[in-house]
């Protein structure tokens, strides 16, 4: 008799109750991981339909980003912009925030950290290099914590205030380089004056790729860490699932929204402070590169999740990598990359609706086999 | 006819002659998301749509050599995005801010992909009317130079309020934005008035990016737009998705961006860049004034995500 009030799920094998325990993690990973296939698919009919080969296409993506040590130079040296740009768009994120921005707080970290850099050509390196760093995370959080703060103290919609804010932050980048802090030796390109050599930030050793790459990947763990095993994570998820059920809670969502957002924005500004210090030497209008907006695909690819931001940036750096051998081998424009980023995008969004819609995702599908 | 020396008066009618040219784009960009938003969704893709509808009506207006069919090329290419757009935010689970975000990113790759032959070339541009005969001051001339496009902008305007008001089409954009429920129990498929909505919003925006090409600046470039269609959207929050507010919020934002030039028209060269910043500035400003904390904010669709 007593093996009849074994309850059926122990009976089955463990193989199914394996899948179990497994496949609603699974649909994490299988998702996006499926929509971003459909993306090349689609991408790749819009390419038959100009009348070009997506084979060649992706080849060509292989060979420019990834296939060696040169182009994972080229890759890695887009990673690190992407991944702390990616980082400005997910922390506000898990508090529901939408900030799109990350372009402006990118530029004026540059900007700050240019200036300071100049500033600082008296003082020994270390402590120039820190104050760089600083007011460059100082004026990215600046910017992005006043999108946070109108958006909570306000109402203001913080998609809208954020992209406002980029483009100010343009308009006073072009203000500062071609008026106060012009170097007069810069004819064709304005610019700021070019850093001492000691205020450069070079190669890490064994990789070819400057140290922002490093200070991505800690950005992510230090994220992850944040929103996965503090408590300020917590409540800041709280929060962003439900905002008056976290201040019935007697949480500080006002300090947790500003303070998220104005993290997300430090980052870029770190962005903006390597963009300066270990690829263009001065702040100039290549600051303006566009990473804050491929920043914010690489968020909702990655589900702003910060552990999936890295290889997600990885993934979408050596696309960006090989737009020139793209132009020049299949004669196709510049946007080439862009219109594959667009439909990737609308792609990834439109496969929000298959979350707990799948059946194969579900415990239950397997415990009744 | 030689300039007349009118000294300082220069600013002021400069400011306005700009305002009517640059208002323009923001004027049916801000009708299309007003209605669109009356209806219950946002698309911030509009950006996309309008730099789109910049292209193709350049595109077509160089092929064909009439700037209108350029205008309707537009018109149906911004309907075209509007349809997936409207088509994609039915679906649950989807954020249509998101969504919109990277309708931009799309619109913006698949007009800067297709646009390349046409940076080159030269279209026939819109005709313009001129409203100044009366005057002998050829600086009052310039400023009147009214486009067409800028009076139906108006006249369009005032027919939608019109529609809003009193008709029966207007009745049910209205009942969509306000309760998806109300709407139902009344009979009425939410998502195909929402898609049409958005369809429509879409055809006007691409309309204003016709004239962008076509009249003012008047050819097809990668910069065309600095962000109008965006800003136009704020726009809508600050005139309170009333149409006819549209119209004179457009006029105020297209005097801000006439600014820096008009200055410089008169030899203020003096932070020239920062003067390119007015628009945003007083964008944001605006948003920051008429948003409430308590997020209900007046006149607002209650189906509106941007408000809930």
């Amino acid at each position: 008799m007593s093996s009849l009030e074994h309850s059926p799920v122990q009976t089955r094998p463990t193989g199914a109750r394996f899948l179990a325990g497994l496949m609603p993690r699974a649909e994490a990973v299988a998702i996006p991981v499926g929509a971003l296939l459909a993306g090349f698919a689609a991408f790749s009919v819009f390419l038959l339909f100009v009348g070009k080969s997506p084979v060649e296409f992706f080849a060509l993506v292989w060979k420019a980003g990834f296939s060696s040590a040169f182009s994972w130079q080229n890759t890695l040296s887009r990673v690190a912009p992407l991944v702390l740009a990616a980082l400005c768009v997910a922390l506000p994120a898990r508090l529901g925030l939408v900030v799109i921005g990350g372009e402006g707080a990118i530029v004026l970290g540059g900007l700050a950290a240019a200036v300071t850099g100049t500033a600082a050509a008296g003082l020994p390196a270390g402590a120039g290099m820190m104050a760089m760093v600083l007011a460059g995370m100082a004026l990215g959080g600046l910017c992005i914590g006043a999108v946070g703060a109108l958006r909570i103290k306000r109402g203001v919609n913080e998609t809208i205030s954020s992209l406002l804010m980029a483009y100010i932050a343009i308009a006073l980048l072009n203000h500062f380089v071609e008026g106060p802090f012009r170097d007069p030796a810069s004819l064709n390109k304005p610019s700021t004056a070019p850093l001492a050599e000691a205020l450069r930030v070079g190669d890490m050793p064994f990789i070819a790729a400057h140290w922002g790459v490093l200070a991505g990947v800690a950005a992510c763990l230090i994220s992850w860490i944040l929103i996965e095993r503090t408590t300020l994570g917590f409540a800041a998820r709280i929060a962003g699932d439900n905002v008056r059920a976290a201040q019935v809670q007697g949480l500080p969502v006002s300090r947790l929204v500003i303070g998220f957002s104005a993290l997300g924005g430090a980052f870029a500004g770190l962005a903006g402070y390597f963009e300066v210090a270990a690829v263009h030497g001065s702040a100039n209008a290549s600051l303006i590169a566009g990473y804050g907006y491929t920043g914010i695909l690489v968020a909702f690819l990655a589900r702003h999740n910060p552990l999936a931001i890295l290889p997600v940036a990885i993934l979408l750096g050596g696309f960006e990598a090989s737009s020139g051998l793209i132009q020049r081998r299949m004669d196709l424009p510049d946007a080439t990359i862009l219109v594959f980023e667009g439909m990737v995008f609308v792609i990834i969004l439109l496969s929000e609706m298959l979350y707990g819609r799948l059946r194969a995702f579900t415990p239950g599908f397997w415990e009744t086999r | 006819m030689e300039p007349v020396e009118i000294g300082l008066w220069g600013v002021p009618l400069a400011i306005l002659g700009g305002a009517i040219r640059v208002s323009t784009p923001f004027i049916f960009v801000s009708l299309g998301e007003c209605l669109t938003e009356r209806s219950g969704r946002i698309n911030l893709g509009l950006e996309g749509t309008l730099v789109f509808g910049a292209m193709s009506g350049y595109a077509i207006a160089f092929e064909t050599g009439n700037p209108f069919a350029g205008v309707l090329a537009a018109a149906l290419a911004g309907a075209c995005f509007g349809v997936l757009h409207g088509w994609i935010c039915k679906f649950k689970g989807v954020n249509d801010i998101a969504v919109g975000i990277a309708m931009m990113l799309l619109g913006m790759g698949l007009a800067f992909f297709f646009g390349k032959p046409y940076i080159q070339p030269q279209a026939p541009d819109l005709p313009a009317i001129a409203l100044g005969w009366w005057s002998d001051i050829p600086q009052v001339r310039a400023a009147l130079q009214v486009n067409v496009l800028f009076i139906a902008g108006g006249l369009l305007a005032v027919a939608m309020a019109w529609m809003f008001r009193t008709t029966r089409i207007g009745l049910i954009v209205r009942v969509v934005g306000d309760s998806t429920d109300a709407a139902r129990a009344m009979g009425l498929n939410p998502d195909l008035v929402r898609l049409l909505a958005t369809a429509a919003g879409g055809a006007l925006a691409g309309v204003g990016g016709a004239y962008l090409s076509l009249y003012y600046p008047g050819s097809w470039t990668e910069g065309i737009s600095s962000g109008q269609g965006l800003m136009a959207i704020a726009l809508v929050i600050f005139a309170r998705w009333n149409p006819i507010n549209c119209f004179w919020a457009a006029l105020l934002f297209g005097g801000a961006g006439a600014l820096g030039p008009a200055l410089q028209s008169v030899g203020i060269s003096q932070g020239y860049y920062l003067f390119f910043a007015a628009p945003y500035v007083l964008t944001l400003g605006l948003l920051i004034l008429t948003s409430s904390p308590d997020r209900a904010m007046q006149g607002a669709p209650l189906e509106l995500s941007l408000t809930k």
